[in-house]
């Protein structure tokens, strides 16, 4: 099929977004040596634009959806709804980080260069539908991030970060390599659609094993990207170094497009062996929620805690993985929309409240600040009775969507463990909320500035974004629920 | 739309005051007291327009809500929830009225909160969709936790933190079952849809998936009513929290869980409430005994009045699980009268905390001498909530009574201890707290009761003698639902009990079950 190579006006169109991000992250780079210091915000703009361009191209692309490059890239509702998440996701992270890097003296071109490249990783993962380009997709987006943990490069804590991030993240996309050589061994292609058809047909079963090898191996990868157990060691640890805004970005996009994967290749390619690797998912689902909460209960440290609950997330959307139905992909899809919501505003605050070198990011630090700054703590409020699971917030809903999604697959106890998790979580998350209301402010309170005019507009973004999803779901659900892998 | 008035224009206040000044305290509260007393003028007219006898729903708002799943906003009131949407919105003004001077610091929010309360309170008594009721179920919650955490005594902390894992812990295994219902019906969380799914038996549950749901729906229920062993968030939660917190904890919140046996546990699983009916009137009776006698030693007087809720709300699960028609009307009855009188008697409490800023009895003495108008109020509250003939507690005491001895003559007998119990803890409290020696203490400190604390309790006092002495103003339309609700229990179960002629040994009856 030479002809095939030659790239097609429709197929430039479905890499739209990708194309944008790379251009805009290029020109920043170049621009970037040309821009006096006080100018660097400038480049935070063209970064903003870019994405606000890239968003336009993937919501566009999803008019005239179908298969790019010889079906190595596919865009359908499933990539345009993590595309546009993990875009929109950009866009917040720009507006929370403006303030914070002037505020460290860390303003540069390359940070939100390498910003839009990790979206442009994440975006390529979002529709790659061939393992080679989930793999590209995926080291793109990895090898931005871990620079980005390390972006405060004097700092000792986020030097930690980002080494940890990158040498446990190599060995993980190790696992994923070997997986995918399996895979290409066992059905001699790595196109998704392609595996899928090769492990139905009728002479398949002596492969079975090699492909739920393959599978296992490349469960190892995607376990890591997501922090579900027993690969989430590293999140605490690089959620709690990494700069604030880079930490909202790290527990938002890589989770949400790795989730994207992770579902499109289990439930396509791997969709025939499910049966093989549902305990592992089970299994994992429920040791990610019981060490994320019980974990987080002893924190003290409010990024490492978001950190631990963070991973406790993860194993709710592992829950939707582990039913096996498309209510369950529409619900882990749902689940993300909202909880990269909560997630990014709760993060923003952190930003705003950490002050210069993050020096106030205990618990109680925050003490007192819901009559300091009432906005600020209401929004955080919003946010954290979100994580918990409280009615009319898109947490709540999405959990609810999950736990229905697992009963319908007759998962009860899955439901059950799971559901009591997120009633002991309710306890971590609230100790923010009693030091934010019920404690006398401390000297942390002294000389804490108003909101920043980005972290606000990001804090506002998420609550309307964390209601919307709560009070009206269906606005997303139905998206969610058409598009979801059948 | 009368209802929705009342539902959303509490939300409606909640949101205005949150737009309003920090420092516009008079304002704010009058803004908050005059639309609850909007709301409350509201909730009458849904009085005059009831129907009193259909044991349908009236003032059904039944519209879609969110498309897959099906959700659907569904409200509608019937004798069962009529009377405690009343006494959520008859409270809720008073609970202003009283927190008027009483609150002094972060105004805006405590009346905002209350105004949210008030929303979260009505919607659970009113869904009729059970994502519906679960989402409201929470939603009262929120603003309770901020309450106590915020405005209440030294270890309101952890009072708060108690309060609301207890009843998330509850309620998580409450929404598996809601969902799993949901999946068993057919596809529909409406609530008179899966009740006709379960009574046409096309649900068919098997026994053990029966006892399951419906002990899932019990333990949500039974910590907020609370049943003993369950109980013990209640007393940190009602002595720290304000006391117009305490007044809505006890007489409106406790209700909800009450609310939710009747209109779910009972009518959903006939077959495994009656099996468990002999534990849970077990524990209700070891409730009634326990927490009268707890209460006879506090030396706490929101304490004792906490233990006394203990008590009372044993005797409504008693008249619930006796699956008598009087049983029941007693156990509703005896709902709104513990919200009036307990509620009475924080406030009273209140008023004295406020003169005195200590809850202990033995700080005070002779308070009769110098507020007579308190000891009388005092007087009476304490009449009614210990069962005197002629106030309403004794109506549903009653009830209940004669209810458990057409079932079991034994457990009238155990429950009728807590009475006299009741008796001797209140008019002991009584006795050390209004009469005697006046110590200076009190003398300078405690006077009578001023024009506002006049306005929010003559009301109070006036329901209890009116509930008291003119039932028929109140008893048809519940005995009309409960009727409704029984005969809903009595599908599928064979052995149901029927109330024995006069001279049959009621235990003979209890014992062939």
């Amino acid at each position: 099929m030479p002809a095939n190579f030659i790239p097609t006006g429709a197929d430039y169109l479905r890499l739209g977004p990708e194309i944008i991000l790379t251009l805009v992250a290029t020109l920043i780079m170049m621009l970037e040596p040309l821009t006096s210091v006080w100018n660097k915000r400038r480049l935070g703009v063209m970064a903003v634009l870019g994405l606000f361009g890239a968003l336009a191209a993937a919501v566009f692309a999803q008019t005239d959806p179908g298969p790019a490059f010889s079906g190595m890239l596919v865009v359908d509702g499933f990539a345009t709804f993590f595309r546009v998440i993990v875009i929109v996701v950009g866009i917040l992270v720009v507006f929370t980080s403006a303030g914070y890097l002037r505020r460290e003296s860390a303003e540069s071109g390359e940070f939100y260069a390498l910003l839009l490249y990790s979206i442009v990783g994440q975006s390529i993962m979002a529709s790659a539908n061939e393992l080679i380009v989930i793999f590209i997709g995926l080291e793109i987006s990895s090898i931005s991030s871990y620079v980005l943990a390390g972006f405060l490069r004097r700092n000792k804590l986020a030097n930690e970060s980002a080494t940890k991030y990158f040498l446990l993240g190599s060995f993980a996309t190790a696992f994923l390599l070997y997986g995918i050589a399996l895979t290409y061994g066992a059905t001699g292609t790595t196109n998704l659609v392609e595996i899928q058809r090769a492990l139905l047909m009728p002479g398949a079963a002596p492969f079975g094993l090699l492909a739920g090898t393959a599978a296992a191996l490349m469960f190892v990868g995607f376990a890591f990207k997501v922090s579900a157990a027993p690969f989430q060691v590293w999140a605490p640890d690089v959620y709690q170094g990494a700069p604030a805004p880079v930490t909202a970005f790290l527990a938002a996009a890589p989770k949400a497009a790795a989730f994207a994967i992770f579902l499109r290749v289990y439930m396509t390619a791997f969709g025939p062996i499910s049966d093989r690797w549902e305990p592992i998912v089970w299994i994992s689902a429920l040791a990610t929620m019981i060490i994320g909460n019980f974990a987080a209960l002893q924190q003290t440290n409010i990024k490492r805690m978001l950190g631990y609950s963070s991973i406790a997330h993860a194993g709710y959307v592992m829950v939707a993985i582990a039913s096996r139905s498309v209510v369950g992909t529409a619900a882990a899809m749902f689940y993300l929309a909202a909880y990269v919501f909560m997630n990014v505003g709760a993060f923003a605050v952190i930003t705003h409240f950490s002050r210069k070198d993050e020096q106030y990011v205990n618990i109680e630090d925050m003490a007192g600040l819901g009559w300091k700054q009432p906005v600020t703590a209401g929004l955080f409020s919003v946010f954290l009775l979100s994580l918990i699971g409280v009615p009319l917030t898109g947490g709540f809903f999405g959990k609810f969507y999950i736990f229905k999604a697992a009963l319908d697959s007759d998962l009860t106890w899955l439901a059950v463990l799971g559901l009591l998790n997120s009633a002991v979580a309710a306890y971590y998350y609230l100790r923010v909320i009693v030091a934010m209301y019920m404690k006398e402010p401390g000297e942390s309170m002294l000389d804490l500035a108003p909101l920043g005019a980005g972290v606000k507009i990001t804090l506002w973004t998420c609550t309307a974004a964390t209601l919307v999803l709560g009070i009206f779901p269906s606005v997303v659900l139905d998206f969610a629920n058409r598009y979801a892998l059948k | 739309m009368l209802l929705n008035l009342v539902l959303f224009l509490p939300l409606a206040g909640f949101l205005l005051l949150m737009l309003v000044p920090r420092g516009q305290h008079e304002n704010i509260k009058r803004i908050a007291l005059g639309l609850s007393l909007v709301v409350f003028a509201l909730s009458l007219g849904i009085v005059a327009g009831f129907d009193r006898g259909s044991s349908n729903f009236q003032f059904v708002t039944d519209a879609p809500w969110i498309s897959t799943p099906a959700i659907r906003f569904h409200t509608g009131i019937d004798g069962l929830s009529l009377w405690l949407v009343i006494l959520t919105t008859l409270l809720t003004p008073i609970g202003i009225l009283v927190s008027w001077r009483h609150i002094d610091k972060r105004v805006k929010e405590f009346f905002a909160f209350f105004l949210l309360m008030e929303f979260g309170l009505v919607g659970v008594f009113i869904a009729l969709d059970l994502f519906l009721f679960y989402v409201f179920w929470e939603v009262s919650l929120v603003p309770m936790y901020f309450l106590i955490g915020v405005w209440g005594h030294e270890r309101r902390i952890y009072a708060a933190v108690k309060f609301f894992l207890y009843t998330m812990a509850g309620s998580v295994l409450m929404l598996a079952a809601i969902i799993y219902l949901y999946n068993r019906a057919g596809g529909t969380f409406d609530y008179g849809n899966i009740l006709q799914a379960i009574t046409s038996g096309q649900v068919g549950l098997n026994p053990i998936e029966e006892g399951l749901l419906f002990l899932a729906f019990f333990i949500a229920f039974a910590i907020k009513v609370p049943l003993f062993p369950l109980h013990t968030w209640l007393p940190d939660a009602h002595v720290e929290a304000p006391t117009a917190g305490s007044v809505m904890l006890a007489s409106v919140m406790l209700k909800m869980g009450c609310y939710g046996l009747l209109r779910f546990c009972l009518p959903f699983y006939p077959t495994a409430a009656r099996a468990f009916a002999p534990f849970i009137v077990v524990l209700a009776i070891v409730g009634i005994v326990y927490g009268a006698a707890v209460a006879l030693v506090q030396p706490n007087m929101k304490k004792l009045v906490a233990y006394t809720s203990v008590s009372h709300l044993g005797f409504v699960v008693l008249g619930i699980f006796s699956f008598t028609q009087l049983g029941l009307d007693g156990a509703v009855y005896q709902m709104l009268n513990h919200g009036i009188s307990t509620g009475a008697l924080f406030i009273l409490v209140g008023y004295l905390y406020e003169r005195k800023h200590s809850l202990e009895i033995k700080d005070y003495g002779g308070v009769a001498t110098v507020a007579p108008a308190l000891a009388v109020f005092f007087a009476v509250t304490a009449l009614a909530s210990m069962g005197l003939p002629s106030l309403n507690n004794f109506v549903g005491e009653y009830l209940v009574l004669q209810g458990t001895a057409q079932v079991n003559f034994r457990w009238t007998v155990f429950a009728a201890i807590g009475v006299i119990l009741a008796a001797a803890y209140m008019l002991w409290l009584y006795q050390r707290v209004f009469y005697g020696e006046t110590p200076d203490s009190v003398r300078s400190h405690v006077f009578d009761m001023s024009g506002r604390e006049w306005a929010a309790m003559a009301p109070l006092v006036i329901m209890m003698v009116w509930m008291g002495t003119l039932t028929t103003s109140f008893l048809p339309p519940i005995s009309k639902t409960n009727a409704a609700i029984l005969e809903t229990t009595k599908v599928n179960v064979e052995f149901h009990v029927k109330a024995p002629p006069a001279g049959v040994r009621a235990s003979e009856v209890a014992d062939a079950r």
